[in-house]
This record gives C-alpha cells, structure tokens and sequence, in this order.
C-alpha cells in the first residue's frame, strides 16, 4: 500500500522546537513526570474505561445472572446450576443447537471453498481490477437486514423468483420457510452471498504475499495449476485460513438477524423453531419471557460452543497441508 | 506490495515452462467466472429497485418484472410516511449514531494506538494481549441481558446513549492504530521529537495524527459501516417510535408482511447511504481490507 506514503508533508515536518519544554528537569519534575510516564496510561484510559463498564461488567453479570432464577412475576431467587440443568435437558435449547450448528456446516464449508476459488480468479491478470473488486465487495455494505428482506421475498412460495424458475424447469414450488432443512438452505444463501466476496479479498490480500518464483519452481517441474493451487496457494494461506474460519466461526455461531428477518422479525424461528439460532433462543428467553438467569446461562453455553468450535476449527486448519 | 517490486531479472522466459503458458493469465473460464459473480453480487440490489419501483400486484405477477417501474418516489413517500416504522426518525438516528460513535472510537484508538506502539510503559504487552483476547468474545450475546437491566436502571431504554456507549468499546479498532502507528511513525521520529522538547500530547498531534490519517479513515469507514448495519443491540434497547434505520425496516417487514412494494423501498433506502459511501471511499476500502488481512 502506498496510502501512508505520501501522507502530506507535515509528515516528513520537523517538530517546531518548543522553547518552553527545552530544559529537561529542572523545577518541573511533577509536569515530565506527569509526560513521561503517566501519559500512556492517560492515552488507553478511554478505552479500558469503556472495556470495564461494556466488557468485563457485563460479562462478570451474565455469570451472576446465571445462577438465579427470574420470574415474569419478578421474583427472583438463587438456583445455583440450576439453569444450566435445566438448559440441557431443555429440547428447545438443544434444537436451537442443532440449528445454529447445521446452518455453520451448510454456510461456512461452500462460502470458503468458493471465497479460494474467486480470490484464486482474482489474483490472475484481469483488466478492470478496482471495478471487479469493488463488485465482489457490494454485498458486504449491504446490511444483513436488507439481504434478509430481500432473499426472504426471492424465497416465497408462491411469487418468489427462486421458485418460478424450479417451476419452469418442472420442479414443484418448495416451501422454503416451513421446512427445516429448505429454510436452512435459504438462511445459508443470505450469509454466502454477503460473506463470500469478502472472505475473497482477505484470501486475495494473502494469495499475494506468495513468493512468485514457488509457482516458477513448481511449472518448471512440470507441476500442473490444480497441483500448485494444492500443493503451494492452500498451505502458504493457512495463517489467513485460520483467521477466516475463527472469524466466521464467531459469525456464525451467534447468527441472528438473517434468521429474524425471515420470519418476518420474529425470534421464534419458524412455527416450530425449525430455524431459531442460539441467540434467537436467548432474546426469546431474556427479552419474551423476561427469564433472564435462563438467558445468561444460555449466553454462557453459546460462549462455550464458540470456544470448543473455535478450537476443533483451529486444529482442522493446522493439519490442512500440515504433511508438506 | 512485496510482489509489485520484484526485480524484473527473476522473470524467466516463459514459454519454457510447464503447458507452455503464462501462469498469471485470466483464462475465458475466469472471466466467466468473475462476470457471474459479480451479477450475483449486484442482483439482489438491483431485485430491491425493481420492487420498489413496482406496485404491489406487479412484484406478485408470474413471471415476475425484471425491469424497475415509474412507482419509486411514490413508494418512498409511503415509507416516510408511514405511522408504525418512523422511518425518518430512523434515519436520523441512525445518522447521530453512526457518526457519534465513528468519531469517538477512531479518536479512542488513534490514542491508544499510539500508546501501545511508540511509548514504552509497564503492562503494556498485557494491557494489548487482553485488547485481542476480548475480540474474541461475541460480547453483543454475552453481554446483553447485564447490559440491558444496566440501562433500565439508568432508565436510558428508548434513548440514543443506550445504543452509542456500548459500540464505542472497539477492540479491533485499538489493535488496527496499534498496528498502523508502528508501520508509519517511526521510533526516531517520536524520538527527535522528544529531544526537541515536545510533549506527549504534541507529539501526537503534530508527528502521530499527520501520519496515521489514512488508518484512521479505514477505521472510521468500517465502524460506520458496521455501526449503521448492526440490528440486535438496538432491536432490544429501543422502542419501535424512537428506532435506528434497521429497526425501522424491521418493523415495515413485521407489520406489512405481504407489502413488498413498502418493504422494498424502505429497505432501498436504508442501504443507500452506505452504497454512496462505497463508491467514494471503495479504493481505501479494499485497500485497508487487504492491508489489514496480511497483517492479522
């Protein structure tokens, strides 16, 4: 990048000499004292003063949360474990696992495969490259409520595009909301269709860090494009891989808004729940319900999937090309 | 770039190699490839115009229209006017919000940035650990029933503080200043600074500010793409007559389910700032994106 290159001149501008400060420690040691050292501190203060009160705070009050039982009458009494007992023998909890699970596999493994494959077209010599980009990037500034909006009416039953063109081709309208795994297919397109280009560029911005001279070294041995592609572009992107497989991980694991808006704003996720995610279940619970120690402890349980996802992801990634 | 400055003598001839061919030539198949998702990345925002430019008994026709009609003003006027979504309030809100908290997060992290990368001080390697650690955690979950009961008891549910103090905790934001004061100050500078006799708070404003600008404003787009996006938080913290753009269209889309023509135009119009803020800003867009993503 050139951006920080030509930054103005006031860059490369000496520091007016200050006069005033020009005698290093003599009479004003509380003042450099007050430079020198406290002025770091002074400098992060804002933010770990927000990082106290919007982070660690509620954090820490989610876990105390956790352990009491609310009513809708407002009642409150101590229960100990008892949510997160209750949590796991609740059908409702786990099918909201289970959704939230099944919607990661179906989005995340095509949206990274075709995000290597479009950053491995990228990085070819094509005219128009900003153009292109920039195309590949537009779902992206598209809020998630507006792709939701958009592909729930694309995916109606009975006017929506998707379905007119099965039907021209013979195959009968599919009601994509009342069933699970259609309705997870049409939630899935939503996150790929705004997720792919950029995972995309993050994997272009890699692709290119690669040394030339390896895919030199490999044709010159006679290496066929689908060999490099395998053999050098996927284990030399690991670093990034990891990166875009937490990132969407995290993503994925507390998808909310695509899911809501296809049922029309509705945390209830289907007539039967057949699409509610993990953070779904937990607004319903703290913000319907008003049960908010049973929401807590399902805020904590999701961290913990993220946590046991991340990992299990994290170590898929490292074996990838791990042989070479 | 690394690769743009390789010297040209590393070129080898290249009809020598394998197949003969130029390794980093598009073939017909990329083309193809690139035109079609690059249709289906603008088809779904091209669908939002033509609906919203339709009446409703057009949008439900068999087959549908692929051409936008002459109805968009009259449908965004239905919008504006409309009495359960308070459409303009949302976008005004949207606007305070947005900009409010891009504000202070690029002024937040430009300082700490600072801090972490050219100031030596105790803890710091600690104080930054904990910054990437906590990126980690999906706060908006973990964070909102404690987070919710705080601002009732402050009695802030319904106002703009409830939705803005919590954005402005930016983890990412720390760690991109951090990352772009050490590539484009260097040490001596602050140093001959120092020996000049400049404060720190100079020091950031004449040698720091000057230099970073170009972080600072991939920053500064980002979080107002993401701030202007965002639904849950304010979704649960606001009320639907005092609502931020995506509230708004949320509940057009609740209420009018079958309205396409009201939905669609709303929806159009929430995602017109960002597209204008795309087109202008699109170069350090991808530029900072990419920077960022070898970096991370």
């Amino acid at each position: 990048m050139s951006l920080h290159v030509d930054s103005g001149p006031s860059t490369r501008a000496p520091v007016p000499p200050s006069r005033r400060h020009g005698r290093p420690g003599t009479g004003r040691t509380f003042l450099s004292w007050l430079d020198l050292k406290a002025a770091p501190y002074l400098l992060i203060s804002p933010y770990y003063l927000l990082f106290l009160l919007f982070g660690i705070f509620p954090l820490g009050f989610t876990l105390w949360y956790s352990l009491y039982d609310y009513d809708l009458a407002g009642t409150v009494k101590w229960t100990g474990l008892g949510n997160y007992t209750a949590l796991l023998a609740d059908s409702a909890f786990w099918n909201a696992v289970v959704n939230t699970l099944g919607m990661f596999v179906i989005a995340t493994v095509p949206q990274i495969l075709l995000a290597l494959l479009l950053a491995n077209a990228l990085n070819k010599r094509i005219r128009g490259r900003l153009f292109v980009r920039l195309g590949v990037l537009l779902p992206l500034v598209t809020s998630v409520v507006a792709v939701a909006v958009v592909f729930t009416q694309l995916y109606g039953r009975d006017w929506g595009l998707f379905n007119w063109i099965l039907g021209s081709v013979g195959v009968d309208p599919i009601d994509w909301k009342a069933e699970r795994l259609p309705s997870w297919l049409a939630i899935s397109t939503m996150i790929d269709w705004r997720w792919t280009g950029y995972n995309a560029i993050i994997f272009l911005a890699a692709m290119q860090t690669i040394p030339k001279d390896l895919y030199e070294a490999a044709a010159i041995d006679g290496a066929s494009r689908r060999r490099q592609f395998w053999q050098i572009t996927i284990p030399m992107l690991r670093p990034t891989m990891i990166f875009v497989v937490l990132n969407s991980t995290i993503g994925g694991l507390t998808l909310f808004a695509e899911p809501t808006t296809f049922y029309g704003g509705n945390v209830h996720g289907g007539s039967n729940s057949q699409f509610q995610t993990v953070s779904m279940f937990i607004v319903e619970q703290g913000f319907r319900e008003f049960d908010y120690g049973y929401a807590a402890g399902a805020a904590w349980l999701l961290f913990i999937m993220i946590l046991i996802g991340s990992l299990i992801n994290f170590l898929l990634i490292r074996r990838i090309g791990g042989k070479k | 770039m690394t690769t743009l400055s390789a010297p040209a003598e590393t070129r080898r001839p290249r009809a020598k190699w394998a197949g003969g061919t130029d390794l980093w030539k598009a073939t017909p198949l990329t083309r193809i490839a690139l035109i079609v998702t690059i249709v289906i990345s603008a088809f779904p925002l091209y669908w939002m115009v033509v609906i919203a430019s339709r009446t409703n008994r057009e949008a439900t026709d068999i087959p549908p229209p692929f051409l936008p009609g002459g109805n968009l003003g009259q449908n965004i006027q239905r919008v504006l006017t409309n009495e359960d979504a308070h459409y303009l309030a949302g976008l005004t809100n949207s606007v305070i919000i947005a900009s409010t908290v891009t504000i202070s997060v690029v002024l937040i992290s430009t300082f700490a940035g600072f801090a972490f990368a050219r100031l030596r001080f105790k803890g710091g390697r600690i104080l930054l650990l904990l910054v990437l650690v906590t990126m980690m955690v999906p706060l908006q979950q973990m964070g909102m029933v404690p987070l919710y009961r705080m601002m009732v008891s402050l009695e802030w549910i319904g106002t703009l503080k409830a939705v803005i103090l919590p954005y402005l905790l930016n983890g990412f934001g720390v760690f991109l200043m951090t990352q772009y004061t050490e590539q484009a100050v260097p040490n001596e500078l602050v140093e001959a600074a120092r020996v000049d006799g400049a404060s720190t708070l100079r020091i950031w404003w004449n040698v720091i500010l000057p230099a970073v600008r170009p972080g600072m404003a991939v920053l500064g787009i980002n979080t107002f793409m993401l701030t202007w996006n965002d639904f849950l938080w304010p979704l649960i913290v606001l009320t639907p007559d005092n609502p931020t753009v995506q509230v708004a269209v949320n509940s057009l889309n609740a209420k009018y389910g079958t309205d396409y023509v009201l939905i669609f135009s709303g929806t159009a119009l929430s995602v017109l700032p960002l597209i204008v803020v795309f087109v202008v800003f699109g170069r350090q867009i991808i530029g900072g994106l990419m920077e960022g993503a070898v970096k991370a």
